[in-house]
């Protein structure tokens, strides 16, 4: 074996150690969190976990039910406020705007991808929160608010992804409908953005990640109120409010319990991007 | 009788005169080839028939250009119609990511004919003026991108045939194809000109010679010589382009 040889099996075998740890960490902490929080479901009853409707921690009543619809409620709110806005955005980027304007505007929006949580958190109490309250009622502190500081968090993800994608659409496509009499916008929902679909649907399902996922700014918004939300102007807690607000005094059942609730945002988060997925592949075969 | 006629026509991009002075007429129902060496405004000068050079920044028109007595470079004119009028067969063929049937009914629906039946006729009569309607006929929702190069051509054919244009432009339509396909496109054009104006570039003197009526040679931006293909072929009156036709360079 000559001395190259030997570097080339050296730096194989470095890289795939470096990609197992990194598994492996991924492995470690799914384990982790699977076996502190399995023990207390079972115990108690997975329907009990799922479909129970009071959360007393100390007092052996963990249901999250409350938390599983305000994480999925604040969610959908997030994509109805950052889907439209962060497509049409996007459309606008690459469909209709000269080249220099996207040149200025999209490192803009990336930018906004670096602001941190509490800082949209702190926007949000400072401007959102009274707004709704003196014009639509409420606290203020609301599914309604969450949702839109979330659109607004996503809004990066979803506009820099989809303009990739929009970009990555052959030029020759548009000048064939083009060419055709299409008008710019009848190529766009005729033929681009069917070209797109599968980078569009990934920027949904990132932008979702990280809405579903979003901890810091949601508690300081949302309200935390532990009940099911009736009206967008209702209070909620999510999943991640639930575990972030407690972890720090909690301990025994009441611990395992915070597990639990990782447990089911694992799932609920392998549920959503296993449809998601599915639904781009199933538009990639088509 | 002429249905194109170019007059004076300069076209610029920023500062980069790619177009000089061309003044030349096209003939109704017969085919015309622009030929000469690449980079010299062939494809750009086609494009100026349908206005596609709008869609690049930065460039400059000037001259004329009336295509059935109408300047569409005029401040009147209806972009929309003049494409639908001038159609245009790219390079590579470049059939939409969709099914057969949504390509060839796609310049329907953009012209707002949505009825069903209409579409369906208009479907076959199309495909079957293309001779692909029994290639295609029994898969029409598979996706136009399964099909071979050169049924892919053919099926653009068929979808700018459906929008009824008068004059069809092809930008070396045979440059990703084949012998055995070319031979098969060029049959078609023989066929397709009883009821269009043809206009095509092509890099290959031989299809010029075997297709055209017509033909012109572009140099540097400068239309050297327009005339019968016969003419041009056999007695050049230009000596620029009897040395590229006699391949002492390009």
């Amino acid at each position: 074996m000559t001395t190259l040889e030997r570097n080339e099996k050296l730096i194989q075998l470095a890289l795939l150690m470096i990609a197992l740890s990194a598994i492996s960490i991924l492995a470690i902490i799914t384990l982790f969190i699977f076996k502190e929080g399995m023990p207390i479901m079972f115990k108690y009853g997975v329907n009990k976990f799922l479909f129970g409707l009071d959360w007393y921690p100390t007092e052996q009543s963990f249901g999250l039910l409350p938390m599983i619809i305000g994480s999925l409620a604040v969610t959908a709110g997030s994509l109805i406020i950052g889907i439209p806005f962060g497509l049409a955005c996007a459309i606008f980027l690459t469909e209709f705007s000269s080249l220099r304007l996207r040149q200025i505007i999209k490192p803009i929006i990336e930018l906004l991808a670096g602001i941190p949580s509490v800082v949209y958190g702190f926007m949000g109490v400072i401007i959102l929160v009274p707004f709704i309250r003196e014009h639509l009622g409420g606290s203020g502190l609301s599914v309604l608010a969450a949702s839109i500081i979330l659109g607004i968090m996503i809004l990066p993800t979803i506009i820099s992804i989809s303009i990739d994608s929009l970009q990555a659409v052959p030029r020759s496509y548009r000048e064939g409908s083009i060419a055709l009499g299409a008008t710019k916008w009848q190529t766009t929902k005729m033929v681009t953005l069917p070209s797109a679909k599968s980078g569009i649907i990934a920027s949904i399902i990132l932008g979702m990640g990280r809405a579903i996922g979003e901890t810091m700014a949601v508690i300081m918004i949302a309200g935390n109120a532990v009940s099911i939300p009736h009206s967008v102007l209702d209070p909620v807690r999510t999943l991640t409010s639930n575990i972030a607000l407690e972890m720090g005094y909690a301990s025994g059942e009441h611990r395992q319990a915070l597990f639990a609730t990782g447990v089911i945002l694992f799932i609920i988060i392998m549920i959503l991007n296993t449809i998601a997925n599915a639904t781009a592949a199933k538009q990639r075969t088509k | 009788m002429s249905i194109i006629e170019v007059n004076k026509l300069n076209l610029f991009y920023g500062n980069f005169q790619a177009l000089k002075e061309i003044t030349l007429r096209i003939e109704k129902q017969k085919i015309t080839a622009l030929i000469g060496p690449s980079g010299c405004g062939k494809s750009t000068f086609l494009r100026t028939l349908n206005r596609m050079n709008d869609l690049i920044d930065d460039v400059r028109i000037s001259g004329s250009v009336k295509i059935s007595g109408n300047d569409i470079y005029g401040s009147d004119v209806d972009l929309l119609a003049l494409r639908k009028k001038v159609g245009m067969v790219f390079q590579r063929p470049n059939p939409f990511p969709l099914s057969i049937y949504d390509n060839v009914v796609y310049g329907l629906r953009v012209h707002g004919i949505l009825d069903k039946k209409i579409m369906e006729q208009k479907l076959q009569w199309s495909l079957e003026s293309v001779h692909l309607w029994d290639e295609v006929k029994d898969k029409l929702d598979q996706n136009a991108l399964t099909l071979s190069g050169e049924q892919q051509q053919r099926l653009c054919i068929a979808r700018l045939a459906v929008v009824e244009p008068e004059v069809l432009l092809m930008d070396e339509p045979c440059s990703a194809l084949d012998p055995m396909s070319t031979a098969k496109i060029e049959d078609l054009m023989y066929e397709l000109k009883k009821q269009y104006t043809i206009i095509i570039v092509t890099h290959n003197m031989q299809q010029a010679a075997r297709v055209s009526e017509y033909t012109g040679y572009f140099l540097l931006g400068e239309l050297v010589e327009f005339g019968e293909t016969n003419q041009i072929f056999t007695s050049p009156k230009d000596s620029r382009t009897e040395d590229y036709l006699t391949g002492r360079f390009g």
